[in-house]
Protein backbone atom coordinates (compact mmCIF):
# COMPACT_ATOMS: atom_id res chain seq x y z
CA UNK A 1 0.00 0.00 0.00
CA UNK A 2 2.94 2.32 0.67
CA UNK A 3 4.12 2.09 -2.90
CA UNK A 4 5.36 5.42 -4.23
CA UNK A 5 6.67 6.05 -7.71
CA UNK A 6 9.08 8.68 -9.00
CA UNK A 7 7.79 11.39 -11.31
CA UNK A 8 9.00 14.68 -12.76
CA UNK A 9 7.03 17.87 -12.19
CA UNK A 10 6.19 19.53 -15.50
CA UNK A 11 3.78 22.33 -14.59
CA UNK A 12 2.37 23.72 -11.35
CA UNK A 13 -0.92 25.49 -10.79
CA UNK A 14 -1.91 26.27 -7.21
CA UNK A 15 -1.61 23.07 -5.21
CA UNK A 16 -1.83 20.84 -8.27
CA UNK A 17 0.91 19.75 -10.62
CA UNK A 18 1.14 17.89 -13.89
CA UNK A 19 3.76 15.19 -13.61
CA UNK A 20 5.46 12.80 -15.98
CA UNK A 21 5.62 9.22 -14.72
CA UNK A 22 7.78 7.44 -17.31
CA UNK A 23 5.81 9.02 -20.12
CA UNK A 24 2.43 8.88 -18.39
CA UNK A 25 1.00 12.33 -17.56
CA UNK A 26 -1.03 12.79 -14.42
CA UNK A 27 -2.34 15.53 -12.21
CA UNK A 28 -1.25 15.23 -8.58
CA UNK A 29 -1.65 17.21 -5.35
CA UNK A 30 1.20 19.31 -4.00
CA UNK A 31 -0.52 19.86 -0.65
CA UNK A 32 2.39 18.28 1.22
CA UNK A 33 5.06 19.92 -0.90
CA UNK A 34 4.03 23.54 -1.37
CA UNK A 35 7.58 24.56 -2.26
CA UNK A 36 8.08 21.99 -5.04
CA UNK A 37 9.37 23.37 -8.33
CA UNK A 38 9.00 22.51 -11.99
CA UNK A 39 11.71 20.08 -13.06
CA UNK A 40 12.05 18.46 -9.64
CA UNK A 41 11.60 14.74 -9.09
CA UNK A 42 9.06 13.67 -6.51
CA UNK A 43 7.64 10.46 -5.09
CA UNK A 44 3.95 10.05 -5.92
CA UNK A 45 1.62 8.15 -3.60
CA UNK A 46 -2.18 8.04 -3.87
CA UNK A 47 -2.26 11.07 -6.15
CA UNK A 48 0.01 13.28 -4.05
CA UNK A 49 3.67 14.22 -4.11
CA UNK A 50 4.92 13.04 -0.71
CA UNK A 51 8.65 13.72 -0.94
CA UNK A 52 11.44 14.92 -3.23
CA UNK A 53 13.74 12.40 -4.82
CA UNK A 54 17.25 13.64 -4.86
CA UNK A 55 18.93 12.53 -8.12
CA UNK A 56 22.36 13.37 -6.63
CA UNK A 57 21.72 11.07 -3.67
CA UNK A 58 20.54 8.37 -6.08
CA UNK A 59 23.79 8.68 -8.06
CA UNK A 60 25.89 8.74 -4.91
CA UNK A 61 24.16 5.67 -3.42
CA UNK A 62 24.64 3.76 -6.66
CA UNK A 63 28.29 4.79 -6.94
CA UNK A 64 28.95 3.53 -3.40
CA UNK A 65 27.16 0.26 -4.15
CA UNK A 66 29.18 -0.19 -7.32
CA UNK A 67 32.36 0.25 -5.31
CA UNK A 68 31.31 -2.29 -2.68
CA UNK A 69 34.33 -4.18 -1.47
CA UNK A 70 33.93 -7.87 -0.94
CA UNK A 71 36.80 -8.23 1.50
CA UNK A 72 35.73 -7.99 5.12
CA UNK A 73 38.17 -6.24 7.38
CA UNK B 1 14.16 10.85 -15.67
CA UNK B 2 16.21 9.41 -12.88
CA UNK B 3 17.51 6.03 -13.87
CA UNK B 4 16.54 3.76 -11.00
CA UNK B 5 16.82 0.62 -13.15
CA UNK B 6 20.46 0.38 -12.23
CA UNK B 7 19.35 -0.40 -8.67
CA UNK B 8 18.58 -3.82 -10.17
CA UNK B 9 22.07 -4.36 -11.62
CA UNK B 10 22.89 -8.07 -11.20
CA UNK B 11 26.68 -7.50 -11.16
CA UNK B 12 26.45 -5.12 -8.19
CA UNK B 13 23.88 -7.42 -6.56
CA UNK B 14 26.36 -10.31 -6.77
CA UNK B 15 29.00 -8.17 -5.04
CA UNK B 16 26.60 -7.24 -2.26
CA UNK B 17 25.63 -10.89 -1.80
CA UNK B 18 29.34 -11.80 -1.46
CA UNK B 19 29.73 -9.06 1.11
CA UNK B 20 26.70 -10.33 3.04
CA UNK B 21 28.19 -13.84 3.01
CA UNK B 22 31.46 -12.47 4.36
CA UNK B 23 29.83 -10.37 7.08
CA UNK B 24 27.26 -12.86 8.32
CA UNK B 25 28.61 -14.39 11.51
CA UNK B 26 25.60 -15.94 13.07
CA UNK B 27 21.99 -16.76 12.76
CA UNK B 28 20.17 -13.43 12.50
CA UNK B 29 16.53 -12.48 12.16
CA UNK B 30 15.76 -9.19 10.43
CA UNK B 31 12.23 -7.87 10.32
CA UNK B 32 10.84 -5.70 7.52
CA UNK B 33 7.83 -3.60 8.36
CA UNK B 34 6.47 -2.62 4.99
CA UNK B 35 4.26 -4.55 2.61
CA UNK B 36 6.20 -3.16 -0.35
CA UNK B 37 9.40 -4.59 1.17
CA UNK B 38 7.65 -7.91 1.71
CA UNK B 39 6.72 -7.96 -1.97
CA UNK B 40 10.15 -6.79 -3.18
CA UNK B 41 11.97 -9.41 -1.08
CA UNK B 42 9.83 -12.19 -2.55
CA UNK B 43 9.69 -10.79 -6.07
CA UNK B 44 13.46 -10.41 -6.40
CA UNK B 45 14.17 -13.69 -4.62
CA UNK B 46 16.30 -12.05 -1.91
CA UNK B 47 15.81 -14.95 0.54
CA UNK B 48 17.29 -17.33 -1.99
CA UNK B 49 20.32 -15.08 -2.56
CA UNK B 50 21.46 -14.57 1.03
CA UNK B 51 22.80 -17.14 3.50
CA UNK B 52 20.17 -19.33 5.13
CA UNK B 53 21.40 -18.16 8.53
CA UNK B 54 19.70 -14.80 7.86
CA UNK B 55 15.98 -15.06 8.37
CA UNK B 56 13.84 -12.28 6.89
CA UNK B 57 10.62 -11.86 8.85
CA UNK B 58 7.59 -9.90 7.69
CA UNK B 59 6.33 -7.62 10.42
CA UNK B 60 3.00 -5.81 10.60
CA UNK B 61 3.75 -3.77 7.46
CA UNK B 62 0.61 -4.33 5.47
CA UNK B 63 -2.04 -1.77 6.49
CA UNK B 64 -4.90 -3.87 5.16
CA UNK B 65 -3.69 -6.90 7.13
CA UNK B 66 -3.52 -5.02 10.44
CA UNK B 67 -6.95 -3.39 10.07
CA UNK B 68 -9.11 -4.91 12.79
CA UNK B 69 -12.06 -7.05 11.88
CA UNK B 70 -14.15 -4.68 14.01
CA UNK B 71 -13.25 -1.81 11.66
CA UNK B 72 -13.72 -3.94 8.52
CA UNK B 73 -17.18 -5.04 9.66
CA UNK B 74 -18.13 -1.44 10.39
CA UNK B 75 -16.89 -0.21 7.02
CA UNK B 76 -18.93 -2.92 5.26
CA UNK B 77 -21.98 -1.91 7.30
CA UNK B 78 -21.41 1.76 6.40
CA UNK B 79 -21.14 0.87 2.73
CA UNK B 80 -24.57 -0.77 2.95
CA UNK B 81 -26.30 2.33 4.32
CA UNK B 82 -28.82 4.05 2.09
CA UNK B 83 -27.45 7.13 0.33
CA UNK B 84 -23.82 6.29 1.15
CA UNK B 85 -21.16 6.09 -1.55
CA UNK B 86 -18.31 4.16 0.03
CA UNK B 87 -14.90 4.91 -1.48
CA UNK B 88 -11.70 3.01 -0.85
CA UNK B 89 -8.27 2.06 -2.15
CA UNK B 90 -8.44 -1.20 -4.07
CA UNK B 91 -6.65 -3.33 -1.47
CA UNK B 92 -9.57 -3.22 0.96
CA UNK B 93 -12.30 -4.43 -1.34
CA UNK B 94 -11.69 -8.19 -1.09
CA UNK B 95 -10.85 -8.38 2.61
CA UNK B 96 -13.42 -10.66 4.21
CA UNK B 97 -15.20 -9.29 7.24
CA UNK B 98 -16.95 -11.57 9.70
CA UNK B 99 -19.87 -12.12 7.35
CA UNK B 100 -19.24 -10.23 4.12
CA UNK B 101 -16.74 -8.05 2.27
CA UNK B 102 -16.93 -4.69 0.50
CA UNK B 103 -16.96 -6.59 -2.78
CA UNK B 104 -19.89 -8.71 -1.64
CA UNK B 105 -21.69 -5.62 -0.38
CA UNK B 106 -21.15 -4.05 -3.82
CA UNK B 107 -22.54 -7.10 -5.57
CA UNK B 108 -25.61 -6.80 -3.37
CA UNK B 109 -26.20 -3.25 -4.46
CA UNK B 110 -24.04 -1.08 -2.20
CA UNK B 111 -22.34 1.81 -3.99
CA UNK B 112 -18.67 0.92 -3.38
CA UNK B 113 -16.06 2.64 -5.56
CA UNK B 114 -12.34 2.01 -5.82
CA UNK B 115 -10.25 5.16 -6.07
CA UNK B 116 -6.62 5.78 -6.91
CA UNK B 117 -6.50 8.96 -4.87
CA UNK B 118 -8.70 10.13 -1.97
CA UNK B 119 -8.95 13.48 -3.81
CA UNK B 120 -11.19 11.72 -6.34
CA UNK B 121 -13.74 11.25 -3.54
CA UNK B 122 -14.21 15.02 -3.40
CA UNK B 123 -15.21 15.09 -7.04
CA UNK B 124 -17.79 12.37 -6.31
CA UNK B 125 -19.04 14.32 -3.27
CA UNK B 126 -19.42 17.49 -5.34
CA UNK B 127 -21.32 15.62 -8.06
CA UNK B 128 -23.62 13.85 -5.58
CA UNK B 129 -24.82 16.49 -3.12
CA UNK B 130 -27.71 14.28 -1.99
CA UNK B 131 -25.37 11.43 -0.99
CA UNK B 132 -22.81 10.92 1.73
CA UNK B 133 -19.33 10.02 0.47
CA UNK B 134 -17.23 8.03 2.93
CA UNK B 135 -13.56 7.17 2.40
CA UNK B 136 -11.91 4.17 4.07
CA UNK B 137 -9.13 5.74 6.13
CA UNK B 138 -6.73 2.82 6.05
CA UNK B 139 -2.98 3.29 5.88
CA UNK B 140 0.28 4.12 7.58
CA UNK B 141 2.05 7.48 7.70
CA UNK B 142 2.72 7.34 3.94
CA UNK B 143 -0.98 7.30 3.18
CA UNK B 144 -2.68 9.11 6.08
CA UNK B 145 -1.39 12.57 5.00
CA UNK B 146 -2.97 12.10 1.56
CA UNK B 147 -6.34 11.42 3.21
CA UNK B 148 -5.93 14.23 5.73
CA UNK B 149 -4.97 16.66 2.92
CA UNK B 150 -8.24 15.62 1.29
CA UNK B 151 -10.15 16.36 4.51
CA UNK B 152 -8.58 19.82 4.62
CA UNK B 153 -9.54 20.44 1.02
CA UNK B 154 -13.11 19.28 1.72
CA UNK B 155 -13.28 21.74 4.61
CA UNK B 156 -11.95 24.53 2.42
CA UNK B 157 -14.48 23.75 -0.30
CA UNK B 158 -17.30 23.41 2.24
CA UNK B 159 -18.07 19.84 1.14
CA UNK B 160 -20.13 18.63 4.05
CA UNK B 161 -21.11 15.30 2.53
CA UNK B 162 -17.57 13.88 2.76
CA UNK B 163 -16.16 11.96 5.72
CA UNK B 164 -13.48 9.40 6.54
CA UNK B 165 -13.70 6.20 8.54
CA UNK B 166 -10.49 6.54 10.58
CA UNK B 167 -8.56 3.28 10.83
CA UNK B 168 -5.11 4.85 10.44
CA UNK B 169 -2.07 3.23 12.01
CA UNK B 170 1.38 4.54 12.83
CA UNK B 171 4.50 2.39 12.72
CA UNK B 172 7.07 3.23 15.44
CA UNK B 173 4.99 2.36 18.51
CA UNK B 174 3.87 -0.86 16.84
CA UNK B 175 7.54 -1.89 16.66
CA UNK B 176 7.80 -1.07 20.34
CA UNK B 177 4.81 -3.32 21.05
CA UNK B 178 6.45 -6.20 19.18
CA UNK B 179 9.69 -5.69 21.11
CA UNK B 180 7.83 -5.35 24.41
CA UNK B 181 5.98 -8.62 23.79
CA UNK B 182 9.38 -10.31 24.01
CA UNK B 183 8.10 -13.13 21.83
CA UNK B 184 10.08 -12.47 18.68
CA UNK B 185 13.87 -12.55 18.38
CA UNK B 186 14.79 -9.59 16.19
CA UNK B 187 18.40 -8.65 15.44
CA UNK B 188 17.64 -5.75 13.13
CA UNK B 189 14.84 -3.79 11.51
CA UNK B 190 14.51 -2.86 7.85
CA UNK B 191 12.46 0.28 8.40
CA UNK B 192 9.82 1.30 5.84
CA UNK B 193 11.17 3.70 3.20
CA UNK B 194 8.04 5.60 2.31
CA UNK B 195 6.66 5.82 5.85
CA UNK B 196 10.06 7.30 6.70
CA UNK B 197 9.81 9.73 3.77
CA UNK B 198 7.09 11.32 5.90
CA UNK B 199 8.23 10.72 9.50
CA UNK B 200 12.02 10.86 9.00
CA UNK B 201 14.50 8.85 11.02
CA UNK B 202 14.06 10.27 14.54
CA UNK B 203 10.94 8.25 15.56
CA UNK B 204 12.96 5.00 15.38
CA UNK B 205 15.80 6.22 17.64
CA UNK B 206 14.35 4.47 20.69
CA UNK B 207 14.96 1.08 19.06
CA UNK B 208 18.78 1.18 19.13
CA UNK B 209 18.80 3.34 22.28
CA UNK B 210 16.44 1.31 24.46
CA UNK B 211 16.45 -2.13 22.87
CA UNK B 212 19.98 -2.28 21.38
CA UNK B 213 18.75 -3.26 17.94
CA UNK B 214 20.11 -1.72 14.71
CA UNK B 215 17.75 -0.09 12.20
CA UNK B 216 18.21 0.71 8.52
CA UNK B 217 15.64 2.69 6.53
CA UNK B 218 15.55 0.78 3.26
CA UNK B 219 14.56 1.50 -0.33
CA UNK B 220 12.60 -0.90 -2.51
CA UNK B 221 14.90 -2.00 -5.30
CA UNK B 222 16.88 -5.24 -4.91
CA UNK B 223 20.18 -3.39 -4.43
CA UNK B 224 18.55 -1.20 -1.76
CA UNK B 225 17.44 -4.25 0.18
CA UNK B 226 20.75 -6.08 -0.17
CA UNK B 227 22.69 -2.96 0.87
CA UNK B 228 20.39 -2.49 3.87
CA UNK B 229 21.16 -6.05 4.97
CA UNK B 230 24.88 -5.25 4.56
CA UNK B 231 24.42 -2.16 6.76
CA UNK B 232 22.62 -4.14 9.49
CA UNK B 233 25.36 -6.79 9.43
CA UNK B 234 28.06 -4.10 9.59
CA UNK B 235 26.41 -2.55 12.63
CA UNK B 236 26.17 -5.96 14.31
CA UNK B 237 29.79 -6.66 13.50
CA UNK B 238 31.20 -3.37 14.77
CA UNK B 239 29.06 -3.70 17.88
CA UNK B 240 30.49 -7.15 18.53
CA UNK B 241 34.11 -6.30 17.66
CA UNK B 242 34.48 -2.74 18.86
CA UNK B 243 31.50 -2.25 21.15
CA UNK B 244 30.06 0.48 18.89
CA UNK B 245 26.50 1.57 19.73
CA UNK B 246 23.68 0.67 17.36
CA UNK B 247 21.97 3.41 15.37
CA UNK B 248 19.30 4.25 12.82
CA UNK B 249 20.90 4.52 9.39
CA UNK B 250 19.26 5.47 6.12
CA UNK B 251 20.09 3.49 3.03
CA UNK B 252 17.21 5.10 1.06
CA UNK B 253 18.80 8.54 1.17
CA UNK B 254 17.42 9.61 -2.19
CA UNK B 255 13.88 9.64 -0.76
CA UNK B 256 14.28 10.07 2.99
CA UNK B 257 15.65 13.28 4.48
CA UNK B 258 16.31 12.95 8.23
CA UNK B 259 13.43 15.31 9.04
CA UNK B 260 10.93 13.49 6.79
CA UNK B 261 8.25 15.77 5.35
CA UNK B 262 7.48 18.49 7.93
CA UNK B 263 4.51 19.81 5.90
CA UNK B 264 2.84 16.41 5.94
CA UNK B 265 3.54 15.98 9.65
CA UNK B 266 2.11 19.43 10.42
CA UNK B 267 -1.03 18.57 8.46
CA UNK B 268 -1.48 15.31 10.39
CA UNK B 269 -0.97 17.14 13.67
CA UNK B 270 -3.46 19.85 12.73
CA UNK B 271 -6.29 17.43 12.03
CA UNK B 272 -5.55 14.33 14.11
CA UNK B 273 -4.05 13.27 17.42
CA UNK B 274 -2.46 9.98 18.46
CA UNK B 275 -4.84 7.50 20.04
CA UNK B 276 -4.93 3.83 20.90
CA UNK B 277 -5.53 1.59 17.88
CA UNK B 278 -6.67 -1.99 17.56
CA UNK B 279 -4.26 -4.03 15.39
CA UNK B 280 -5.72 -7.15 13.91
CA UNK B 281 -4.48 -10.28 15.66
CA UNK B 282 -1.96 -8.23 17.63
CA UNK B 283 -4.29 -6.29 19.87
CA UNK B 284 -4.64 -2.80 21.14
CA UNK B 285 -1.50 -0.61 21.00
CA UNK B 286 -1.37 2.87 22.58
CA UNK B 287 -0.31 5.83 20.40
CA UNK B 288 -0.57 3.92 17.11
CA UNK B 289 -3.84 5.32 15.82
CA UNK B 290 -4.78 8.75 14.53
CA UNK B 291 -8.12 10.12 15.70
CA UNK B 292 -9.76 13.32 14.52
CA UNK B 293 -9.23 16.35 16.73
CA UNK B 294 -12.37 17.96 18.12
CA UNK B 295 -12.31 20.71 15.48
CA UNK B 296 -12.46 18.13 12.67
CA UNK B 297 -14.70 15.57 14.31
CA UNK B 298 -17.48 16.28 11.79
CA UNK B 299 -15.31 14.44 9.23
CA UNK B 300 -15.27 11.29 11.37
CA UNK B 301 -17.54 8.78 9.62
CA UNK B 302 -17.42 6.48 12.65
CA UNK B 303 -19.14 9.25 14.64
CA UNK B 304 -21.33 10.60 11.84
CA UNK B 305 -23.11 7.31 11.13
CA UNK B 306 -24.66 4.86 13.53
CA UNK B 307 -24.15 1.26 12.49
CA UNK B 308 -25.14 -1.76 14.48
CA UNK B 309 -22.51 -4.45 14.02
CA UNK B 310 -22.43 -7.82 15.78
CA UNK B 311 -19.17 -8.90 17.48
CA UNK B 312 -16.41 -9.80 15.01
CA UNK B 313 -15.70 -13.47 14.24
CA UNK B 314 -12.05 -14.18 13.34
CA UNK B 315 -11.43 -16.92 10.74
CA UNK B 316 -10.64 -20.23 12.42
CA UNK B 317 -7.09 -21.50 12.20
CA UNK B 318 -5.57 -18.43 10.49
CA UNK B 319 -2.09 -17.57 11.83
CA UNK B 320 -1.78 -14.21 10.04
CA UNK B 321 -1.30 -12.44 13.38
CA UNK B 322 1.59 -14.69 14.32
CA UNK B 323 3.11 -14.21 10.87
CA UNK B 324 2.94 -10.43 11.34
CA UNK B 325 4.62 -10.76 14.74
CA UNK B 326 7.46 -12.67 13.08
CA UNK B 327 6.62 -15.83 15.04
CA UNK B 328 5.85 -17.96 12.00
CA UNK B 329 6.65 -17.90 8.30
CA UNK B 330 3.63 -18.19 5.96
CA UNK B 331 4.41 -21.75 4.81
CA UNK B 332 4.26 -22.96 8.40
CA UNK B 333 0.49 -22.49 8.33
CA UNK B 334 -1.29 -25.80 7.58
CA UNK B 335 -3.81 -23.94 5.40
CA UNK B 336 -1.15 -22.13 3.30
CA UNK B 337 -1.64 -22.86 -0.41
CA UNK B 338 -4.27 -25.48 0.39
CA UNK B 339 -7.38 -24.16 2.04
CA UNK B 340 -6.01 -20.60 1.85
CA UNK B 341 -5.02 -19.17 -1.54
CA UNK B 342 -5.27 -15.71 -3.12
CA UNK B 343 -8.37 -16.91 -5.02
CA UNK B 344 -10.00 -18.13 -1.84
CA UNK B 345 -8.23 -16.40 1.06
CA UNK B 346 -8.97 -17.26 4.68
CA UNK B 347 -7.10 -14.41 6.35
CA UNK B 348 -5.88 -10.92 5.52
CA UNK B 349 -2.21 -11.87 4.93
CA UNK B 350 -3.37 -13.83 1.87
CA UNK B 351 -5.97 -11.29 0.70
CA UNK B 352 -3.87 -8.19 0.44
CA UNK B 353 -1.58 -8.19 -2.59
CA UNK B 354 1.26 -7.24 -0.28
CA UNK B 355 0.46 -9.54 2.60
CA UNK B 356 3.27 -11.94 3.57
CA UNK B 357 1.23 -15.04 2.67
CA UNK B 358 0.22 -13.61 -0.73
CA UNK B 359 3.88 -12.74 -1.47
CA UNK B 360 5.08 -16.24 -0.55
CA UNK B 361 2.27 -17.83 -2.56
CA UNK B 362 2.92 -15.71 -5.64
CA UNK B 363 6.71 -15.95 -5.75
CA UNK B 364 7.36 -19.33 -4.08
CA UNK B 365 8.41 -20.25 -0.58
CA UNK B 366 12.11 -20.45 -1.45
CA UNK B 367 12.28 -16.75 -2.25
Amino acid sequence: MCLAIPAKIETIEGNKAEVDIRGLKRSIGLHMMPDAKVGEFVLIHAGFAIQRIDPKEAEETYRLLEETGITIT
Amino acid sequence: MINLDKFRDPVVAAKLVKRIEGLCDGPYSFMEVCGSHTMAISQFGIRGLIPRSIKLLSGPGCPVCVTSLYDIDRMIALAGLKDVIFTTFGDMIRVPGSHSSLREAKSQGADVRILYSPLDALQIAAENPGKQVVFAGVGFETTSPTIIATVLEAKEKGLENFSVYPAFKTVPHALKAILESGRTKIDGFLCPGHVSAIIGSAPYQFIPAEYQIPCVIAGFEPLDILESIVMLLEQLRSHKKEGLAFSVQTEYRRGVPDAGNPNALAMLDKVTEPCTAEWRAIGSIPETGLCFREKYVSFDAAKRFEVDVPPAIEPQGCICGQVMMGLHQPDECPMFGKKCTPESPVGPCMVSSEGACAAWYKYGTEN
